[in-house]
């Protein structure tokens, strides 16, 4: 499956992927419009860390109205007419990379366009075909997948 | 012409309204539906600013129109009772945990007088978005109607009912298919509907559904308490049906979205952090309750002679979880991750017309497990699974049915009842056999059943009038207040919750106030002035919930990890955090700027709580002797019960300067009754004075002029009762 990789060695802290995600889905400049939040990493001084979706689908399973699915490439995305806006994906996300912005009533995520890695001036964000996840409690269900 | 529109062109239409769906603003759709199933008039009613100012919405909408369609000498199968269910201005929210709750208000057919009960399910939440905050059914049909509002249409129909099922196994899943014009229609449906059951007892419930699209078939929730069902059945509704389809996070209309989020995505994630660590609602749903309250001696048994069972360990959650299907959605409403609603996918019943069929079990609930199991002595988790599934189809409350089960037993068991009398039922504790058979006469109108299925109230008038039973003994051991079972708690060792039960307005359900353990456990209310606060707050607090369409559960089953560290103990028992969020979740949706502390909060629910004390009082009760109570709740009626905890009650009586020592346990248990009988009238005393109540429990004219619910006739009402 297809997944952003950061990589905390070459992040200079530039939050040059930040812009051009929310310019890329948002249409502005606006880092709490962007599905990749860059900070200081807490344990080591002078390194950053990435708040991003991993893929790994745990959402899936806590989605009442399964608005969340997995496409072919294996990226878990968001069906805009299905969801409630009830936000317990955006609370249950084990790495707290599902967002909501205020201006809207659906929450987003990382879908691994590589916009970002394109624009990383350091090359410390990539987009890398990574091990299939195991399947969710819905997935084992539901075999949905999106098209 | 696809299926399901040809199915409903075939429908016989009996009267049809269109509107305009309006927008809901901030919380209100600020109309309610009329629908009269005698002259089938249908009408909206306008919600003013009074009304959502004075009565919130909820439970407090219900009470203020049931007011207004009834009068004192109305009873409950008289046409103008009413049915009816309304949400609240916070239901219908997605994103904070348990914002999806009706409340079914009428007159019950066990009390003869108000009742609500709260209800999961779609129902509430899909009736606003249709552009109703209240539906209010009144009459009596002379044929089987279905009532169906379609919210996107604008279309409000009265609809002769079909061929359809009975019982609510299979009836809500044919109602959705009926009125579900594709299979993505199914989500957006939500019916309301009971079974046989409901017909033949004075105890049937409302069962409210909603579609699980993951399991892919109707799951049901309950307004259980007080016969509302029956009220329903009586009225020859075959069921209520909404549908909306598109609900989004702002369906709601709130007034501070960005508020919104930040306080739901806050709630989740303690949720997703504190759940697994404290009650693992998301695991175990309330059966997690049963090892707590066998542990500290507050699980009934035996209709309530005792507190623990050495059984007990067969119904705990250990036990059911073996049953559940876990790990998806289990919300009755979107967004509500405490996710408390336990599905068991495949039961195959023992007994009944599903005998050896796979059938779903919604539930079982702690008070389930309580009433039917451990109450009546069956310790079988599949049996009482099997009760389970059963009250829900017929359309039967699980808590009267198991308490009112459990009086007849013990009745049994003391000979008043015995084979010859019974049908020849067998109803010693236990016997689950006969439990299920019971059950089942109920739900087809036939034998022994539907004897027991009148409540224990009318049980005790019987039995005494028939069979020639002692009535003070009947009187003792019939766990029933104001006509209602008992739900399923002993509160023989808090006098604090005797009064929980005993001064609640609907009758004793513990929705009201839940305080054992933080009086008889962990004693943070040692006077009566402490317990008369606890009992004015918890109340008050609680009753907000069901003004708003909200579940209680989020508010204590989980609490910040600082909560109990930050709080001295009596404040951490409020979880002030989260009263803070439902100041904000409030004010966040209706944009009200006078709600700003938990005092507020309070003021609104005493408003319509009293408002409530007065409807019974309309209705001929609410007035101190009916919030007396039978001694199996506040001691040990027999020898074998006081001698069962004898060390504890001989403790207590020295405590009182009663020495046991050398006395019989007939001379012990009339000391022992003799001060807790007073202990309850010193607590009465108390919360009455601390509620703005008079010596006989009347709210005093000052303590409505001070609530701003001094309207002509509620002041003419109470000045003749205050003369």
């Amino acid at each position: 499956m297809k997944v952003l990789v950061f990589n905390p060695q070459l992040c200079d802290g530039c939050h040059v992927c930040e812009e051009t995600c929310s310019q890329r889905w948002f249409k502005e400049v606006n880092a709490e419009k962007s599905a990749i939040r860059i900070s200081a990493s807490e344990d080591q001084p002078g390194r950053y860390q990435a708040t991003v979706c991993n893929q790994c689908g745990e959402c899936i399973d806590i989605c009442p109205v399964l608005a969340l699915t997995r496409d072919k490439h294996g990226i878990v995305r968001i069906n805009k007419k299905l969801c409630t806006g009830c936000l317990s994906c955006v609370g249950f996300c084990p790495i707290l990379a599902m967002y909501i912005h205020p201006d809207y009533v659906v929450p987003f995520k990382c879908i691994a366009c590589g916009e970002c890695a394109k624009a990383c001036p350091t090359g410390a964000l990539s987009i890398e075909d990574l091990p299939e996840a195991p399947l969710t409690e819905t997935e084992k269900r539901m075999k949905v997948v999106a098209s | 012409m696809k299926a399901a529109e040809k199915k409903q062109t075939a429908l016989q239409i009996l009267a049809e309204y269109r509107y305009t769906p309006p927008k809901v603003e901030r919380g209100y759709a600020n109309q309610t539906l009329y629908v009269n199933v005698s002259d089938y008039t249908i009408a909206a009613k306008p919600v003013d600013e009074k009304m959502k100012h004075t009565f919130v919405g909820g439970r407090g909408f219900g009470l203020w129109l049931l007011w207004n369609a009834v009068k004192g000498t109305t009873r409950w199968n008289d046409p103008e009772n009413e049915v009816i269910l309304s949400s609240g201005p916070i239901g219908g929210t997605t994103v904070y945990p348990g914002s999806g709750k009706s409340i079914a208000v009428s007159l019950s057919p066990l009390t003869g007088t108000v009742m609500d009960s709260n209800v999961g399910g779609h129902f509430g939440p899909l009736l606003k978005f249709a552009g109703w905050d209240a539906i209010e059914v009144q009459g009596k049909s002379d044929k089987e109607v279905i009532i169906f509002v379609d919210g996107n249409k604008g279309l409000v129909q009265i609809i002769a009912a079909p061929a359809l099922a009975d019982d609510n196994h299979v009836l809500p899943e044919q109602l959705l298919e009926l009125f579900a014009e594709t299979p993505e229609d199914r989500i957006g449906i939500s019916s309301v509907s009971t079974g046989p059951g409901a017909e033949h007892t004075l105890m049937g419930c409302l069962n409210v559904s909603f579609y699980d699209p993951r399991r892919k078939f109707v799951r049901l929730k309950q307004a259980g308490r007080g016969g509302i069902g029956t009220v329903f059945r009586h009225k020859k509704v075959k069921a209520l049906v909404v549908k909306y389809i598109g609900v989004k996070g702002d369906s709601n209309g709130p007034a501070n979205w960005a508020e919104l989020t930040e306080v739901g995505k806050r709630m989740h994630r303690e949720i997703y952090e504190q759940d697994p660590i404290m009650n693992d609602m998301r695991s175990n749903g309330t059966p997690y309750l049963v090892s707590i309250m066998n542990e500290f001696d507050l699980l009934p048994v035996h209709n309530f002679r005792y507190g623990s069972h050495p059984e007990a360990t067969k119904l705990y959650n250990t036990e059911f979880r073996k049953y559940f299907s876990l790990g998806i959605p289990d919300g009755c409403w979107y967004g509500c991750t405490l996710a408390c609603s336990r599905c068991v996918e495949r039961f195959q019943p023992r007994t009944g017309p599903y005998q050896g069929q796979w059938v779903h079990v919604d539930g079982p609930e702690y008070e389930t497990i309580a009433g039917v199991g451990s109450n009546c002595g069956v310790f079988d988790p599949h049996a009482v699974l099997e009760a389970n599934f059963y009250c829900d189809a017929y359309g039967i409350d699980t808590i009267s049915f198991g308490t009112a089960l459990a009086f007849a037993m013990e009745c049994y068991e003391a000979g008043i009842l015995n084979k010859e009398r019974t049908g020849g039922l067998e109803l010693r504790f236990g016997n689950a056999e006969a439990l299920l058979e019971t059950l089942h006469q109920m739900g087809q109108g036939k034998g022994f059943g539907v004897i027991v299925g009148q409540g224990v109230r009318r049980m005790k008038q019987l039995f005494a009038e028939k069979y020639g039973a002692d009535p003070a003994f009947l009187q003792d051991i019939g766990m029933e207040c104001k006509g209602l079972e008992y739900s399923e708690y002993v509160s023989k060792e808090s006098v604090a919750q005797q009064g929980g039960y005993g001064l609640a307005n609907k009758g004793p359900q513990h929705d009201e106030a839940w305080l054992i353990f933080m009086d008889a456990v962990t004693k943070q209310i040692p006077t009566f002035e402490d317990k008369a606060e606890a009992l004015h707050y918890f109340p008050m607090f609680r009753t907000w919930f069901s003004l708003n369409g909200l579940c209680k559960l989020p508010w204590n089953d989980v609490e910040p990890a600082d909560n109990k560290r930050k709080y001295p103990p009596r404040l951490a028992a409020r979880v002030p955090e989260h009263v803070r969020n439902y100041i904000q979740l409030f004010t966040a949706v209706t944009g009200r700027e006078d709600v700003k502390e938990p005092e507020d909060l309070v003021l609104m629910s005493e408003r319509v709580y009293n408002f409530q004390r007065i409807f019974n009082l309309k209705m001929g009760f609410g007035t101190r002797e009916h919030d007396a109570i039978p001694y199996r709740s506040m001691g040990p009626v027999t020898v074998e019960e006081y001698e069962s905890r004898a060390e504890r009650y001989d403790q207590q009586l020295r405590e009182i300067g009663f020495e046991p020592e050398g006395k019989s346990t007939e001379e012990k248990l009339a000391a022992l009754r003799k001060y807790r009988e007073q202990r309850y009238e010193s607590l009465i005393d108390a919360v009455y004075k601390r509620r703005g109540w008079n010596a006989q429990g009347i709210p005093t004219l000052e303590t409505v002029k001070r609530l701003g619910i001094d309207y002509p006739d509620v002041v003419a009402l109470l000045k003749e009762h205050l003369r």
